[in-house]
């Protein structure tokens, strides 16, 4: 299954279903991911404190089925694949709430490199994503939303180089990334498209400050500061000042992954929720009798078709061009953050107080719909983002 | 998908269709039919009586009539185009890119052909089929009746066989455009002694029989799409039933798939501009061009994400069929999402225009067509089956919830 385009789709009428290939990859993703690390691996980390937060040994099994570079060229040791089939393997992760670096570093790190790194950068570190050895991750969010044009961490020029000063927050396995690619403003205000720089950063270097923070979900996050971080000017990814078309892609690859992870999650969630009304009785009855609950569950089945429409088309779009996908993304984001929101409130409400208690997974599913939601942007913001793109 | 260079032929085929069909749209559509309707005149149904509101008109459905894309994807012996799903789905977006109208509208497209496809025999394909695709002969619904709504099953409207015949007797309700239909298709009982779900036959007949008479219902659109329709005493021929009879519920359930996917297209259909400039006409627009008025804007932009995901969730519905995957149920889950999408379009239509969207009788409203149509949608969640019986069936057929 590795390194080859076996599941790659050549095809430009598209159809909104899985091909055979990609129904294979999303079989062996699910035989791997259900089997290793279904949600109670989620919650043995977080009772044991796990330092790693994610299992490295996992992680290998990742790299060694092709998935850690499933977005990296072959050239570079990856396979080559597109954003649908990274939608396939997001699926399958958001089913059962597995902490992986898979986002942060072969969907979104990889991205970046393979989309604006020099033939230096792309042949120093797509190889080591694509064989697990390297994880990296993008240092974007600086306030309590997401606004990636307000980035402010400071780039000044410093003899062959750059020194950076300022602070990020979310960094998607902060704690344990080898490489940090971080947003930076090189020139401009905050909150303008021009001056905006990416920078690979070593996080052993000097100044480098990152605090693992423990999160609602227990999944793998860090803020951290630079105080004063030399950077060589070859560590430049992409063109100084020139870094807002390039995370656009980048972010909007993120999205679409992060809107795949929420209806898998969704999914699961709502799968969980009907079978518990099929088995719990009140009142003589089983609760999936009552109509009340019946017409909630169906408006719910309706929500996460649509949604999981809209986000094999933006996945589409993306493979198609990714520069011409923000439309496309917004819908998929924030049709997965009201539908994932939705689905995990009536997921709780309908376990009824078993819903409420920490013992029941659904809760965990309801931790990390919220982190979702806030990553890349919420709903709020990709459907604002729509009315701006059409104008209005 | 096993053999690239099949599928790259099929492909390389599909793209000389595409260039095709653009041409010839482009050479044969008349520009006033690039435009939306606006008003019942700009639509076309067809039936003895037909007339054309313009020569446009004429021309494109005449045009598109002999190309069999009236019915694009049924067979070419009945007077379809006999495309493949692919080659439909090109004709449509190729349509969509310019605006085209529908040439044809027909109840006798929509709903009875594709019944009569699949239950009808050869005497009665051949007989109605090239009718409905040359526009001939307009088609009415007789389901639902004063006490058999959403619980259409209980239909009482009797069909007592006499030798050859069966002679109907009843009444039916909603049967929209009956004053105007050549012909019905109906349901009757013509078992009372089985379960309500196992006396029931499909039937058809002329509308010019004798015994039948229509009676238009006023709405509160002020319009009177729907009639109550009676019959006394209405002789047909048994060879009129189609399927066998007594299972007429199967031939009705079989088309009420398609009248709900009909419906649920209604959430992306027939608008020309998007809904952000129709309200920036009437609300404005301030700094960067955005409305002035957030709390529309944001329900505007609210909209379009659930409209633009509904569309690629229709599209899918269509491929998942084309893959043999759809389950026979979806299309309920699809008229529920559909009409609800449509009626929260008119209001913010009616919220966006405002005082203007006010006026009931006057030129410049167009006889207050912008309040009628959204009164109009408000059938929508109820005609071919109420949103709750939709969620209902999803419930039943799609969730497996108990006792539903």
């Amino acid at each position: 299954m590795t390194k080859t385009n076996r599941f790659r789709i050549g095809n430009t009428h598209m159809a909104l279903v899985l091909t055979e290939e990609q129904s294979m990859l999303r079989d062996s993703a699910r035989g791997l991911i259900s089997d290793k690390a279904p949600v109670s691996h989620l919650r043995s980390l977080r009772d044991n404190k796990d330092p790693t937060g994610f299992s490295r040994e996992l992680w290998h099994s990742f790299a060694e089925m092709g998935f850690a570079g499933l977005l990296v060229p072959e050239e570079f040791g990856g396979s080559g694949l597109g954003y649908v089939e990274a939608g396939v393997v997001m699926e399958e992760i958001g089913r059962t709430l597995m902490p992986s670096p898979f986002l942060a570093t072969s969907v979104v790190a990889a991205s970046a490199l393979n989309r604006g790194g020099s033939a230096a950068q792309k042949s120093e570190y797509l190889p080591k994503i694509s064989n697990g050895s390297l994880l990296a991750t993008l240092a974007i969010d600086e306030g309590a939303k997401h606004r990636p044009l307000q980035v402010n961490l400071q780039a000044v020029r410093a003899g062959n180089g750059f020194r950076l000063s300022g602070a990020k927050a979310l960094v998607l396995d902060g704690h344990v990334a080898d490489l940090l690619i971080v947003a930076a403003r090189t020139s401009g205000a905050a909150g303008e498209r021009d001056g905006l720089t990416l920078f690979l950063v070593n996080p052993k270097a000097k100044g480098v400050a990152i605090e693992r923070t423990i999160m609602v979900d227990s999944h793998n996050a860090a803020r951290i500061e630079l105080a004063n971080v030399e950077v060589n000017a070859d560590h430049v990814l992409g063109e100084v000042d020139q870094g807002a078309a390039l995370l656009d892609g980048v972010l909007d690859i993120g999205r679409g992954a992060v809107a795949s992870e929420m209806v898998g999650l969704s999914e699961e969630v709502f799968n969980r929720t009907v079978e518990y009304l099929k088995s719990r009785k009140q009142f003589g009855k089983l609760i999936g009798e009552f109509q009340a609950l019946q017409h909630r569950a169906a408006e719910l089945y309706v929500d996460i078709e649509i949604t999981r429409a809209a986000t094999m088309k933006a996945l589409q779009a993306l493979d198609a061009d990714v520069a011409k996908a923000t439309s496309a993304v917004a819908v998929a984001k924030a049709r997965a953050g009201t539908t994932a929101t939705r689905a995990v409130q009536e997921g709780v409400q309908m376990h009824g107080g078993m819903g409420m208690t920490d013992q029941f997974d659904i809760g965990f599913f309801m931790k990390r719909a919220r982190v979702c939601e806030e990553l890349f942007g919420d709903a709020n913001y990709h459907t604002e983002q729509l009315a701006r793109v059409r104008g209005y | 998908m096993t053999d690239s260079s099949n599928s790259d032929t099929e492909t390389a085929e599909l793209e000389t269709f595409r260039a095709e069909t653009r041409a010839w749209l482009e050479a044969n559509c008349p520009p006033e039919m690039r435009k939306p309707a606006t008003s019942d005149d700009d639509v076309f149904w067809g039936g003895r009586n037909a007339k054309f509101s313009s020569e446009p008109q004429r021309i494109w459905f005449e045009r598109m009539r002999d190309k069999g894309w009236t019915v694009p994807d049924w067979p070419k012996e009945y007077g379809g185009g006999g495309l493949s799903a692919a080659e439909h789905k090109v004709l449509r977006a190729e349509m969509g890119k310019i605006g085209a109208r529908p040439p044809l509208s027909s109840f006798g497209i929509w709903m009875l052909g594709p019944a009569l496809l699949k239950y009808g025999n050869d005497a009665q394909k051949k007989e109605h089929l090239p009718k409905i695709a040359a526009g001939e002969i307009r088609w009415c619904q007789g389901y639902s009746e004063p006490n058999a709504g959403s619980d259409l099953a209980s239909l009482q409207t009797r069909a007592e066989s006499d030798g050859d015949d069966f002679v109907i007797t009843g009444s039916k309700i909603w049967t929209s455009y009956a004053n105007y239909a050549d012909w019905i298709f109906c349901l009757v009982r013509t078992d009372p002694a089985a379960k309500k779900h196992d006396g029931i036959s499909f039937i058809l007949f002329d509308m010019t029989s004798k015994g039948v008479t229509t009676k238009p219902i006023l709405l509160i659109s002020g319009y009177s799409p729907f009639c109550e329709t009676f019959f006394d005493g209405v002789r047909v021929p048994k060879s009129h039933v189609v399927g066998t009879i007594n299972r007429g519920w199967d031939v009705a359930k079989y088309l009420l798939q398609h009248e709900r996917a009909m419906i649920s297209g209604m959430g992306e259909r027939g608008v020309g501009r998007p809904l952000g400039q129709i309200a920036a006409d009437s609300v404005g627009t301030g700094a960067q061009g955005k409305l002035d008025d957030s709390m529309l804007r944001g329900k505007i932009a609210t909209f379009d994400v659930d409209e633009a995901a509904l569309a690629a969730c229709a599209e899918r519905a269509v491929d998942l069929a084309k893959a043999g995957q759809a389950h026979p149920a979806f299309s309920s889950a699809m008229k529920y999402y559909g009409t609800e999408l449509n009626k929260r379009r008119h209001e913010i239509l009616m919220a966006a225009g405002g005082i203007d969207a006010l006026e009931w009788e006057s030129e410049r409203s167009r006889q207050g067509a912008r309040p009628r149509a959204w009164l109009r949608t408000k059938a929508n969640s109820i005609e071919g089956g109420t949103s709750e019986v939709m969620l209902g069936i999803v419930a039943k057929r799609i969730l497996d919830l108990p006792g539903a």
